[in-house]
């Protein structure tokens, strides 16, 4: 497990004095203007070494995005695009970062965007961090102010951020979607390809990244890529920002190793699982997206991105989402399915369609006022949408659904045989008629 | 190019095609509902996927990908795409029931029925069987004006509306309000929409969400026998289907023609017909102690004949021709002219600069309307083409969205749909630009493919406009069009008319023959009582108010301006009622089709004058349509040419350049007030009218 | 998501205009963007107009679309697909917005929107009998280690309980609403585990070592024989 030696994030509780101030006294902005000079190869060259993957969701090798940035400009400028819609539920880590580790972000905005040749970076973050925005924006002043970023700086490549922000739409985490939103249109996802590295904010070349996977850059480039790499398994290294909500007895957000098990983690940062590990359902482990993992099978699991493959979910966002036996676990997840029918965006047909009408029988199935044989075909419609789509959302909205079908079906089952068994001549359940 | 095998089958195409133009290639068909070659591409509605071998692992949206986007095999094996896999079909009828469970089962009384792409590909792609049982989505319809009827509850989200209107339109008013399955399109705050193309959207719309308003219930596809024509609303001869349940035009659509109109036509060529049945003139009529009083063709007649033995003869008889004349109908009443000794023809507006001894080169718009597109400068003189040639402007917005085109106006302000240097109204902004002042004159003088667009309004009856300044117009806008940087074959002197008959007419000479005067001198004559005939052929745009004691007779189709005038009326055959040569604005013969037949009494308008011709004894020498054709080819060869244009020759054009200017001052502004009632027939049509009060109201309410 | 349109005419108000202080930002807002892509301002734009109104009403719309330059339905379109914007009224003191998402419901959020039903309006986005509050569930706000929670203008109020979130109510109706301290209601430091921190229990410091890759093996001696060229060796 993590000793805090190797902590990134410092400051993550807020305890200390989040402002350029406090995050020098932290070690940051310490040999940024060499890093710089070093150029961008360099960079890219740590980052890769030390085997980040994304910290968005999808995982993919993060400097490997950069190098499909083109290497000499065409005139048009490049952009660095940083993801700060955190709105996967489940996720709230990347709140930690803006609100009291701010100047990690801006740094990592400088060093990485110096890895791609771009003189700007949008920080897109979510309209509902308002306070964390705050956060940002004065951060991202005091470096202007102290001439660590903007024109002739300190640091030798000139660097403008633009903190901008979203109104409440959860699909604008999705890299085009929020390409769109961010040139002022609705955030409807664009058609892949041209992918954003040839074609991506205003037709310029831009790279998305989330909030921690910029963060993390300039920490990596001070003590290394070695040492990033040499946390954790192979491809699956480093640090990871997590957070743990539900049936804990303490839930948390914390920065742990890649590779402890489940078991470690959930002990060390939160105490346990309410009512003890044999009163533990099922864990949802990478935020609201990823299939659940019944109890018995997640306690031993490798929280990294291949252990959690392993158990047929996957990391995601690392939001752990836990459940005891006191859930309603149709109704946990036809919350989940209800979520995505508000976030779809509603531009293609198959999530459009397919997200409310597997709300609506899943809606039916909390209830039990189902047939047995619409499981079968509850999953099939997941299936109908999965890979159908133009954006991942579909996908995301159909694996809580298959992994809930996959691994509960008996409590369906049992629930549709209830209402059945309940039932009237009339045919309703006198409980819910009454409702 | 580039090798791609669909479904096992290798074929070359170019690397820029997207996979469905490849599998159409191939001969494979994709079913879709969201892609539209016209317009942008969305890849939303997601029924167009197909498997990719060399590409990501799941369906991909066959409209959206390109054939370059996929990777070779290993060995270089080119890239494999299958259109009918199990995994492509499974996709295709997951999407159709998508599509269909919010769908309402209304076919039997939707508008669309019968030729309804949802309808059609459910049978083809979709399943049998319904697994959707939850309650349907309730849409409520919205309010887009006089033309679009909405049942949105049918919206299938493709946005192919949305993009029209916003791309080829030009108008950003419809949208898709909120998101996921509450989406609705609409217009902003259910305004009518203000576009002259904004028909179109029904066509477009791939169910049965936006139909036709003034066709609502009135038929069904299959009732109608559908005749290919050619539109007459303006010069620029869309080519059009007209479909008709026995004598009535039950509606007109749009026919694919890529030189000139694409797939589009204007409000006005779609929405007209209900004008071609209201006002009509179904009988003969003679003036009788100052009343019209209906009469048969031989008290007409003869109250004509009375008429024309009472004059001198000769050039004391005239002859106007209006906008809708077929060549045909004019080379008959020349033909009869002539026969009476009289050179006093006309076709042109009043104060026509076109002079009859210019080569054709000066009055056709030479670049082509396809060659718009390959414009690199447009300067536009004395025309609103919005208002004069809606889908030639079309044309004019697609070449500057594709390129940016720099675009300048000489002549009235208005909103054109695309942005546009203002140089202001005046003659001078004309001749600087030909000395080569402001920057307009730069761009213009380096442009290789520089389009001079001359409209009516800065060659003829403009304000105040005299032939000179009409002529020194032509002239200059010539010298424009030939500068030195202009590339070879390119000639961009372009004349936008606004009459489907004005080309025609000038290029078989119904102008002023020997002893003649133009339209406007002749209608001086008959002010001073010079002049004691005058034969109207369905000539309404010219001001009749004074036209002293000569005897009028006027031969058209609707209760119009003319035939208020007229001593006799002799009804007339619309163009939907006979078939007719017109030549547009690029100076392309073709011949529009009768659909149905006259009304009443009516006749078709050549047939009028070879009657008379006989009852005035001078019997013109064909008794058929065919005999008359051969005469009229035999004297004018390129009018046997159908669907063609005889090309100009540049030296015409420079020669043109030459002429000595002498206009000092003018102003240019366009001669179409108002779009929706430039002819006989949209005056009479009440879609029309509702149109234009709609747009008067709006033009109001934004000042 | 339900179907949003702009409010009932009735309602709308004749105009709209930014104060002078607003304006300013706004065109400093603009000028943020490359040349000509102003339109990407509209979010922020449209988000100060209602912190000035309230809301978003038509004439918002309007006003916000002439100073971009963008089509009125453009504007319109994102102010009804992105849900923060608040096309009515809401209430004057408070609009609560309860986090339902499954995190959130987890833990109670079902309990802090029964709250909401019984002392505002059974009904969200309908105003309370004085107008002072209203209430609407909201997908997940991304505080989720602190569920159940709600925002509140500016600020979230985290880890609530039916009592407590009721007594927090209780203040905002009163326009009191900002003796309350936002974040956390229970003992706890942001997202640190309640009862303490378990980590980061070190001072920190801005000490660094660099740590070079080692020297590539001579035969990389991967397991299954494919070199993995990322990964350096350990
Ligand atoms: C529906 C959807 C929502 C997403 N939301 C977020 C998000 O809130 N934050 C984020 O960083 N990435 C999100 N992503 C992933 C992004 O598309 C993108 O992969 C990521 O920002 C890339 O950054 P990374 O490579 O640093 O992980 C989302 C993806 C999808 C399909
Ligand atoms: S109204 Fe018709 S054209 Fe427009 S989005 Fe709906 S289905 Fe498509
Ligand atoms: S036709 Fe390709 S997605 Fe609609």
């Amino acid at each position: 497990m993590l000793a805090d030696k190797d902590r990134i994030f410092t400051n993550l509780y807020g305890t200390a004095d989040w402002t350029l101030k406090g995050a020098m006294a932290r070690g940051a902005w310490s040999d940024t203007a060499t890093f710089i000079d070093r150029g961008r190869d360099w960079i890219t060259n740590e980052v890769k070494g030390s085997g980040l993957r994304g910290r968005g969701g999808a995982g993919f090798p993060t400097a490997l995005k950069w190098t499909f940035m083109p290497k000499v400009s065409d005139g048009r400028p490049h952009y660095l695009v940083i993801n700060a819609d955190e709105s996967e539920p489940g996720t709230c880590k990347d709140r930690e970062i803006l609100r009291h580790d701010p100047h990690h972000l801006v740094e990592g905005a400088l060093l990485a965007g110096r890895a791609m040749d771009a003189h700007t970076a949008f920080i897109y973050v979510r309209g509902e961090f308002i306070r964390e925005r705050q956060h940002l924006e004065q951060a991202v002043q005091e470096a202007y102010d102290a001439k660590l970023i903007g024109k002739n700086n300190k640091n030798g490549w000139d660097f403008d951020i633009v903190v901008h922000h979203g109104a409440g739409a959860y699909i604008c985490g999705e890299e085009t979607a929020l390409l769109e939103s961010l040139e002022g249109k609705k955030g409807q996802p664009r058609l892949k390809p041209p992918f954003p590295a040839a074609m991506g904010v205003y037709g310029c070349p831009t790279t998305v990244n989330n909030v921690e996977s910029i963060a993390v850059v300039p920490e990596i480039l001070r003590r290394g890529g070695a040492w990033f790499a040499g946390i954790g398994r192979a491809n699956n290294t480093g640090t990871k920002l997590m957070c743990v909500s539900g049936h804990v007895n303490r839930p948390a957000t914390f920065e742990e190793a890649l590779g402890c098990t489940f078991e470690e983690i959930i002990e060390k940062h939160c105490g346990g699982i309410r009512g003890g590990w044999d009163n533990l359902l099922a864990v949802i482990p990478g935020g609201a997206s990823v299939p659940c993992v019944p109890g018995e099978k997640i306690r031993n699991a490798v929280v990294d991105f291949d252990g959690l493959r392993e158990v047929g979910s996957s990391m995601g966002t690392a939001a752990v989402i836990v459940m005891d036996k006191s859930t309603d676990i149709i109704k946990a997840i036809w919350r989940l399915s209800a979520f995505y029918k508000h976030e779809s965006c509603g531009q293609c047909t198959p999530c459009r369609e397919g997200t409310g009408w597997m709300m609506r029988v899943m809606e039916r199935m909390v209830e039990g006022r189902a047939e047995k044989r619409e499981i079968d075909m509850l999953f099939e419609v997941t299936k109908q949408i999965e890979g159908h789509t133009i954006c991942a959302l579909g996908d995301a909205a159909a694996w809580p659904i298959q992994g809930l079908i996959r691994n509960f079906r008996p409590v369906i089952e049992a629930r549709i045989d209830a209402y059945t068994y309940n039932s009237t001549s009339e045919g309703a359940v006198p409980s819910i008629a009454a409702e | 190019m580039a090798n791609i095998k669909v479904d096992g089958q290798l074929i070359d195409v170019p690397d820029y095609y997207t996979l469905m133009q490849a599998a159409e290639a191939a001969g494979a068909e994709i079913p879709r509902f969201c892609y539209h070659e016209r317009l942008s591409v969305a890849g939303n509605c997601r029924m167009c996927l197909v498997e990719v071998k060399g590409g990501p692992p799941k369906p991909q949206a066959s409209c959206a990908m390109s054939v370059k986007d996929l990777r070779p095999g290993p060995n270089g094996e080119p890239p494999e795409m299958f259109t009918n896999t199990p995994m492509v079909k499974k996709a295709r009828e997951g999407v159709m029931e998508f599509l269909l469970i919010n769908h309402p089962l209304d076919c039997p009384i939707c508008d669309q029925g019968g030729e309804c792409d949802l309808q059609d590909q459910a049978m083809a792609y979709g399943v049998d069987k319904n697994r959707y049982h939850e309650n349907k989505r309730a849409v409520e319809d919205k309010h887009l004006g006089p033309l679009v009827k909405t049942a949105m509850n049918r919206c299938i989200h493709c946005t192919r509306c949305v993009r029209f209107t916003t791309e080829v339109a030009g108008i950003s008013e419809m949208g898709l309000l909120g998101r996921g399955e509450d989406a609705e399109i609409t217009s902003y705050l259910e305004r009518a929409l203000s576009s002259e193309l904004q028909g179109n959207v029904i066509d477009l719309c791939p169910v049965g969400a936006l139909t036709s308003k003034p066709y609502a219930f009135h038929a069904r596809p299959w009732e109608l026998s559908k005749t290919e024509s050619i539109d007459v609303m303006d010069a620029v001869g869309s080519n059009i289907r007209v479909d008709a349940r026995g004598r009535e035009v039950m509606r007109i659509l749009p026919r694919v023609n890529d030189a000139i109109n694409e797939e589009w036509i204007s409000d006005k060529t779609r929405f007209i017909w209900d004008g071609l049945k209201s006002q009509r003139l179904d009988r003969p009529y003679v003036r009788v102690n100052g009343k019209l009083k209906p009469a048969s063709w031989d008290e007409a007649f003869g109250a004509i004949a009375k008429a024309v033995k009472a004059s001198a003869g000769g050039n004391r008889l005239g002859a106007i021709a209006g906008d809708l004349a077929a060549v045909e109908d004019m080379f008959a009443l020349k033909g009869l002219m002539r026969a009476l000794g009289s050179g006093m023809t006309d076709c042109r507006p009043p104060m026509s600069g076109i002079d009859p001894s210019m080569p054709r080169a000066a009055y056709v718009f030479n670049p082509t309307i396809a060659g718009i597109e390959e414009a690199d400068a447009i300067l536009i003189i004395g025309a609103n083409p919005r208002k004069e040639a809606a889908v030639l402007n079309a044309r004019i917005r697609k070449a500057w969205r594709q390129k940016g085109t720099p675009i300048a106006v000489i002549g009235d302000k208005a909103d054109l749909t695309y942005p546009v240097e203002y140089l202001g109204n005046g003659f001078d902004a004309l001749t600087d630009l030909v000395e080569g002042k402001g920057k307009f004159a730069d761009v213009l003088a380096k442009a290789q493919k520089p389009l001079i667009i001359v409209g009516e309004g800065a060659v003829s009856h403009g304000v105040a406009l005299t032939k000179q300044i009409g002529r020194d117009t032509i002239a200059l806008a010539a010298k424009l069009a030939t500068g030195p940087a202009v590339a070879e074959g390119w000639t961009g002197y372009a004349l936008l008319h606004n009459a489907a008959a004005r080309v025609g007419g000038i290029d078989i000479g119904f102008v002023p023959g020997k002893g003649g005067v133009c339209s406007l001198d002749q209608l001086g004559l008959a002010r001073k009582d010079e002049l004691d005939v005058l034969f109207l052929l369905g000539a309404d745009e010219y001001d009749l108010d004074y036209t002293g004691k000569t005897f009028i007779v006027y031969i058209g189709t609707h209760g119009d301006k003319g035939a208020h005038k007229a001593d006799v009326i002799l009804p007339g055959a619309t163009y939907t009622e006979k078939s007719g040569t017109y030549v547009n604005t690029e100076g392309r013969v073709q011949m529009a089709e009768r659909a149905t037949f006259p009304p009443g009494d009516a006749k078709e308008d050549w047939a009028i004058f070879r009657a008379l011709s006989a009852v005035l004894g001078v019997a013109l020498p064909y008794d058929s349509l065919s005999q008359l054709r051969a005469k009229l080819y035999g004297e004018f060869p390129h009018l046997a040419a159908l669907d063609q244009i005889a090309p100009a020759k540049l030296d015409d054009i420079r020669a043109l350049a030459k002429a000595p200017i002498k206009t000092k001052i003018a102003t240019y502004s366009s001669t179409v007030a108002d779009f929706y009632l430039t002819n006989p027939i949209a005056r009479a049509s009440a879609v029309m009218g509702e149109c234009a009060a709609l747009s008067a109201g709006l033009k109001q309410a934004a000042e | 998501m339900s179907v949003r349109r702009l409010a009932d005419e009735a309602i709308q108000p004749k105009g709209f205009a930014f104060t002078a202080e607003n304006l300013a930002w706004a065109k400093k807002k603009m000028a943020e963007y490359p040349a000509g892509r102003q339109q990407s301002a509209v979010i922020p734009i449209l988000w100060k107009a209602q912190e000035q109104e309230g809301w978003v009403s038509r004439a918002v719309i309007e006003t916000v679309a002439e100073l971009l330059g963008m089509a009125y339905i453009r504007v319109l379109e994102v102010a009804t697909f992105y849900t923060q914007f608040l096309l009515k009224p809401v209430g004057s003191r408070a609009h609560v917005q309860v986090c339902g998402t499954t995190p959130c419901m987890l833990r109670g959020a079902e309990d802090i929107r029964a709250v909401c039903e019984r002392k505002i309006s059974t009904e969200p986005f309908e105003l309370n009998k004085d107008g002072t509050l209203s209430w609407e569930e909201v997908e997940c706000l991304g505080a989720c280690v602190n569920a159940p929670m709600v925002m509140i203008g500016n600020d979230t109020y985290e880890d609530l309980t039916a009592e407590s979130f009721e007594a927090l109510l209780d203040k905002f109706a009163a326009g009191k609403g900002k003796d309350v301290t936002p974040g956390p209601q229970v003992e706890r430091h942001f997202g640190a585990p309640e009862g303490g921190q378990v980590v980061l229990l070190d001072k920190p410091t801005a000490k660094r070592t660099y740590t070079p890759f080692p020297p590539p093996a001579e035969a990389p001696a991967a397991p299954g024989g494919k070199p993995d060229a990322q990964k350096p060796s350990k």
